[in-house]
């Protein structure tokens, strides 16, 4: 209950404005930050010409890329084969389970694909990045880095950026693959629908911007994925705790980005 | 070489840096002594501006470094070597790449003549069958001396040592103490050291200064620091049981 007092009212009015005003001046310093390490990151591209730079995208490339594969495929088969199952018992009350395929193929390739590769890349590549940057930061090998004239954004946030720009549409093509192979599966086995059958509509209905939006989505995730971790990492403080706060920072920030950006892309693209 | 002029320093609404001046000549080993949180690290970081003064100004070289720019800051770093209290390796890279990367980074001198370079200052420090090993699989004292060979691979003038003998064993922080000595002997480097062991900074100082609650108690010569009226630097000495006669003056009788 709030006092009568006008003492007491001020009191909470001034420390809510105070309170209110640090959140947005933080917000507006890690945007800048974010925004200008971004930025150098991607006027280091050219960087990969030279070999050492080449090697670390490519050891990024294996972090990001193969080694999520076992979980990406698990969750990309039991996505297809939830919404095939979804769909397909609502379609057969009308007769129609043959249109599953079209629902799991528009659904994954449009929304899904792109939405679970960013959500699993944003949980295990982009914490992993936060936790090793953030540890770097407390052990002072970035200062360390900057001592000897080598712009960590160069060194570290360029090769992560592009990696995970690469690698973000492969995987997403990839879980679309395995999405529509567990629907297949699922309308085989449990809803009587042949897997030719299955394809015929999947592939009729899916159209080709379907892919192109898809894909251009999982790029914009891929950066944003990048830039969040890194960003929360260069702003580790406290030690150990402060490592784990950054992780888990860098995985909610993600999180909610990834869901409000794919929103405004499909907003764009398809109204 | 180095030249603080009433540098003030606040973190966290604590004057860690209380207008202090000071200068470390050519081919000096400055030794910055104090309890923690005097402010001595705060105040090596200054020197290569990984922090900026809140007022003051700090010359290296006679050239004033808190509003530099980028590229000519990075001229000025490129006179440094620094040994982080950490040592600051980069994890995943193996001793040889560690000690490398300075010079892959900013010269272009070839694999074979990094490779000798390296080799070379590894040997030196008595790290050459470590080359192929990790920071995880190396000692203390060996993560010290691998920071110290990729401080000085670019032949540095100054180098800056945090706490080069913090968490090692007596032995081991004697002998990084006869490497900066070597140093200063037979490269002729300047060296600013921050450490808490007396007995380190009495045997390897020319220049010992002590800080305070961020205020300069004493700045003299070993023979001089030891001999010190003020009531702080005789407590600082009490508490690490050195007297006018001890075993620091293996260093003095070395002819530092």
């Amino acid at each position: 209950m709030i006092s009568e007092n006008p003492t007491d009212v001020e009191s909470i009015f001034i420390r809510l404005t105070r309170r209110s005003g640090a959140w947005t001046l933080l917000f507006f310093q890690n945007t800048g930050h974010s925004l200008f390490m971004l930025l150098e990151a991607f006027r280091f591209i050219p960087h990969l010409i030279y070999r050492r730079s080449r090697s670390e995208l490519l050891a990024q490339m294996y972090i990001a890329g193969i080694k999520s594969l076992p979980v990406i495929s698990v969750v990309a088969l039991f996505t297809g084969m939830i919404l095939a199952l979804q769909t397909g018992i609502e379609l057969r009350r009308y007769g129609q389970e043959v249109y599953i395929g079209s629902a799991v193929a528009i659904s994954t390739i449009r929304e899904m694909g792109p939405f679970m590769t960013g959500l699993i890349i944003a949980a295990s590549v982009g914490s992993a990045i936060a936790a090793q940057l953030g540890t770097m930061v407390v052990s002072e090998e970035i200062a360390a880095l900057e001592v000897m004239s080598i712009n960590p954004n160069r060194f570290l946030v360029m090769p992560r950026l592009v990696a995970l720009m690469v690698m973000m549409p492969l995987l997403t093509v990839y879980t679309n693959v395995l999405a529509i192979v567990g629907g297949a599966i699922v309308g085989s086995t449990q809803l009587g629908v042949s897997v030719v059958a299955y394809m015929d509509n999947a592939t009729r209905f899916a159209a080709n911007k379907d892919l192109y939006v898809g894909l251009f989505k999982a790029i914009v995730f891929g950066i944003v994925i990048a830039t969040v971790s890194c960003h929360q990492g260069f702003m580790t403080r406290d030690g150990a705790v402060g490592v784990g706060v950054s992780t888990r920072r860098s995985v909610i920030v993600s999180f909610l980005i990834i869901l409000v950006l794919g929103y405004i892309i499909t907003r764009l693209f398809y109204i | 070489m180095i030249r603080f002029e009433n540098i003030t320093k606040n973190l966290g609404g604590k004057t860690v840096l209380n207008d202090i001046s000071f200068e470390v000549e050519k081919g000096e080993t400055f030794v910055i002594v104090g309890l923690s949180g005097a402010g001595k690290s705060v105040t090596l970081k200054h020197m290569i501006r990984l922090m900026r003064p809140d007022a003051g100004q700090i010359k290296i070289a006679g050239e004033s470094i808190e509003l530099m720019a980028k590229r000519p800051l990075e001229k000025i770093r490129a006179k440094f070597g620094v040994l982080f209290q950490s040592s600051a390796l980069l994890q995943w890279m193996s001793v040889f790449d560690n000690v490398a990367l300075p010079l892959r980074e900013h010269t272009k001198v070839s694999e074979t003549e990094i490779a000798e370079r390296v080799n070379a200052k590894l040997a030196m420090l008595g790290l050459a069958d470590a080359k192929d090993k990790y920071p995880s699989d190396l000692s203390g004292g060996m993560c010290k001396r691998v920071g110290l060979a990729r401080a000085i691979i670019m032949n540095p003038e100054i180098v800056l040592y945090d706490e080069p003998t913090s968490g090692l064993d007596p032995v081991t922080s004697r002998r990084i103490d006869d490497l900066i000595l070597t140093m200063r002997k037979e490269l002729g480097i300047t060296s600013v050291v921050v450490t808490h062991d007396l007995h380190s900074a009495l045997a390897i100082g020319t220049r010992i200064m002590m800080l305070h609650h961020g205020k300069i108690v004493e700045n003299a010569p070993p023979e001089d620091f030891i001999h010190s009226k003020n009531k702080t630097v005789q407590s600082f000495l009490a508490s690490q049981y050195i007297t006018k006669r001890g075993p620091w003056e293996r260093g003095i009788n070395n002819d530092k």
